[in-house]
């Protein structure tokens, strides 16, 4: 039996794999196009239950909202206002986390979210840029993430570089690139269309909202229905395996650093229209938020596992906590130590579910033979 | 091992590939050169200082940040020292910390020059380096972040960080007390809370407002960035459905203040800001934003403190004061930037 248990691959970093059971990439490909238990995660049964508990978490945040401010609360125009800024707040990390999930589902990390969504924020805003219009700010943007997506990929998957630091280097550069072509000053967009990005409303709800919807929903479609989405679960679980039965991990790592680089072109244009400016330092520690909330929505760092709905509920809990703090007027230090508490309780409860898991696999083994 | 060889020459094909889109994506970059910021220095004013004397070569230090404020403050100084015939500016940047503006000003010292004039990453951390300097006879100028030591600068100049405080809280006083409202709600986004420059320009805000019986009813801090403005505005419009006044600390983060104002469409306050941009001064003097007013804490320091260490090195004092030397330490005044005065300010504006 063990021999035909395929082995971790060498060149991953080490970090839970010891833990985590190894994936059969021919049985998760199974268990992925059957139609799974649960349509909203995605998973078989753990990913919908672990969603359950983040939302319980979630009711749990509003009850403490309703509880701190009845004032508030008690007035419907303001809790419906509420809630969409909640979301419009969590929308831009979430197009990030979303690309984020994909790459750390593939066995990656990609550290220069936060400096690829300023880089194409301030080339689209650049004035020769903006000269263009609203269509050549857009095109800018989504190539500019798109390319600096690729050449991340290719660092990793031809160039075998670490993720951690190929995409370290990037996020120094690119910080660097981006204050060069500002010219270290904030470049205010002037453009209408762009600015009214953040502004429009479609039935009574920013459009913001719908950008992370039609993200998210193609994020699990292509995860949950696709091929392209098996073979990230394969690639991430066990890449040696992946590779033996027939997929190109090398090509499909460029593919998901690319999708990254894409979901941060898409956030640059929705961030940039939110403050009507770009600037070099903006979405400050975007890559940390997007990587929490992948965490704590399920993901598994080292790879093979995850669900976008746990992620975008990792999201909003974040945002919602952030709220949450702003209309109680407290700090936002204590807000961070919050976050903080959240993440090492959300790895914690994941790493107990899989010692569980492990030592049952144990007994098991040992009881047959 | 045989198929090394194909291995790496794909590989290398495939770098040239990375490096060559590096270079198109370089190649589509358009330059956003900004204007010389000849408003903001002063050389040719008439009197026997501003006449060329002995040569003087100044080193200059400022971290490299991606702020409009710190860019200001580098090209200022350049352009200062470019309007002396007799000053040359050897500049170094910063880094990214205080290690590395350590490393950089230690090149400086081995160029031996007359005067050093710096805008240390924390005042504090880069003290020793100060003394270090005068020890070996180099004059330190220290800019807007002060050290804690005496003997570590030979003048500091800065900004009245709990001025701006008193200066914004005074203005929204006034103003609310002339339009006649009772227990106003008054909101504040202050910059990057963990500096000390934050928490000098908060308290200077409190004090002033106690002192009127006002209190500060939300405060949300950003990171003086466009993004994180619009956030911060946003938390402070949910947590306060009516507002009276808000003072945002940074007109560079206040672009976003006001996006977030448009989108959240909340008219009903007024708005003071913090620093001076030349943007923040056309829209007070268009008077067509919440934004009514600014307090000042200008970059144009720099040039002044160029200025000041030109003369520092040829042994001069400042013409119009009695004192045969330049003073030890000056502090810039905050001032209130409104509609009435906004013409007069914008050439100050960065």
């Amino acid at each position: 039996m063990s021999d035909t248990t395929p082995t971790a691959a060498p060149e991953r970093a080490a970090g839970l794999p010891a833990q985590s059971p190894p994936v059969d990439p021919a049985e998760t490909a199974k268990a992925e196009a059957r139609p799974g238990l649960s349509w909203w995660s995605g998973d078989r049964g753990e990913g919908a239950k672990r969603n359950l508990g983040l939302l319980a978490t979630l009711v749990v945040l509003v009850v403490i909202g309703i509880l701190t401010r009845p004032d508030l609360y008690g007035d419907a125009n303001w809790v419906w206002g509420n809630t969409l800024t909640i979301l419009k707040l969590a929308s831009v990390v979430g197009v990030v986390t979303v690309g984020m999930t994909f790459v750390i589902i593939g066995g990656g990390i990609d550290l220069s979210v936060g400096a690829i969504v300023a880089l194409a924020g301030v080339w689209c805003t650049t004035l020769a840029t903006q000269s263009y219009g609203a269509g050549g700010m857009i095109f800018t943007a989504l190539t500019v993430g798109l390319a600096v997506g690729v050449v991340n990929g290719l660092l990793v998957s031809y160039g075998r570089l670490v993720p951690f630091i190929a995409t370290l280097a990037m996020m120094v550069a690119a910080r660097g690139l981006a204050a060069e072509i500002s010219d270290k000053q904030t470049q205010v967009s002037n453009d209408s269309f762009i600015n009214g990005i953040a502004t429009a409303k479609l039935l009574g709800i920013p459009l913001l909202v719908y950008i992370l919807a039609a993200v998210v929903a193609a994020g699990w479609v292509l995860l949950n229905r696709t091929t392209f989405g098996r073979r990230t679960v394969a690639v991430g679980g066990n890449p040696e395996a992946a590779r033996l039965a027939g997929i190109d991990v090398r090509r499909h790592t460029v593919l998901l650093y690319a999708l990254s680089g894409l979901c941060c072109g898409i956030a640059a244009i929705m961030l940039t229209a939110q403050a009507t400016s770009a600037q070099a330092a903006m979405a400050n520690l975007y890559e940390l938020d997007a990587i929490a909330a992948a965490i704590i929505g399920g993901t598994l760092l080292s790879g093979g596992r995850g669900t976008i709905i746990g992620s975008l509920l990792g999201v909003i809990i974040f945002s919602t906590i952030t709220n949450l703090f702003a209309i109680n007027g407290l700090s936002t230090e204590a807000q961070n130590m919050v976050k903080g508490g959240i993440i090492v309780a959300a790895v914690l409860v994941q790493q107990v579910q899989f010692r569980s898991l492990t030592q049952f696999l144990a007994r098991n083994r040992v009881t047959t033979t | 091992m045989t198929s090394q060889g194909s291995d790496l020459s794909r590989r290398r094909m495939l770098f040239g590939g990375a490096a060559l889109s590096a270079g198109v994506l370089l190649a589509g970059c358009t330059s956003n050169e900004q204007a010389p910021t000849a408003a903001q220095t002063k050389a040719a004013a008439a009197g026997a200082n501003s006449e060329p004397g002995k040569k003087v070569t100044i080193g200059f230090s400022a971290p490299a940040a991606d702020h409009g404020w710190i860019a200001a403050i580098t090209n200022n100084a350049k352009a200062q020292a470019g309007a002396y015939s007799d000053v040359e500016l050897k500049s170094v940047e910063a880094g990214a910390d205080a290690a590395a503006q350590r490393a950089a000003l230690s090149t400086l010292i081995s160029q031996k020059p007359d005067v050093i004039v710096l805008l240390p990453h924390d005042g504090k951390e880069l003290n020793a380096f100060g003394l270090e300097a005068m020890k070996a006879g180099i004059p330190v100028v220290n800019l807007d972040r002060a050290f804690p030591d005496a003997k570590a600068y030979r003048l500091q100049i800065k900004g009245d960080n709990y001025g701006m405080g008193v200066a914004a809280a005074t203005y929204i006083a006034e103003q609310l007390k002339a339009k006649g409202v009772s227990n106003p709600v008054i909101g504040e986004i202050p910059g990057i809370d963990s500096l000390e420059l934050t928490q000098e320009r908060s308290k200077g805000f409190v004090d002033t407002l106690n002192s009127f019986g006002l209190k500060v009813a939300n405060r949300r801090p950003a990171e003086f960035t466009a993004d994180s403005g619009q956030q911060a505005a946003t938390g402070l419009f949910q947590a306060l459905p009516k507002i009276d006044a808000i003072w945002n600390h940074d007109d560079d983060q206040g672009i976003g203040v006001l996006a977030a104002v448009n989108q959240a469409n909340r008219k009903e306050f007024f708005m003071v800001g913090g620093a001076g941009s030349k943007k923040a001064m056309e829209d007070i003097a268009a008077d067509n934003t919440v934004l009514k007013a600014t307090v000042t804490y200008s970059p144009s320091m720099a040039s002044s403190a160029i200025t000041l260490a030109r003369l520092i090195g040829q042994g001069k004092g400042m013409s119009d004061l009695v004192e045969l030397q330049v003073p030890k330490e000056i502090v810039l005044a905050s001032e209130t930037i409104t509609k009435e005065n906004a013409s007069s300010y914008l050439k100050l504006g960065f």
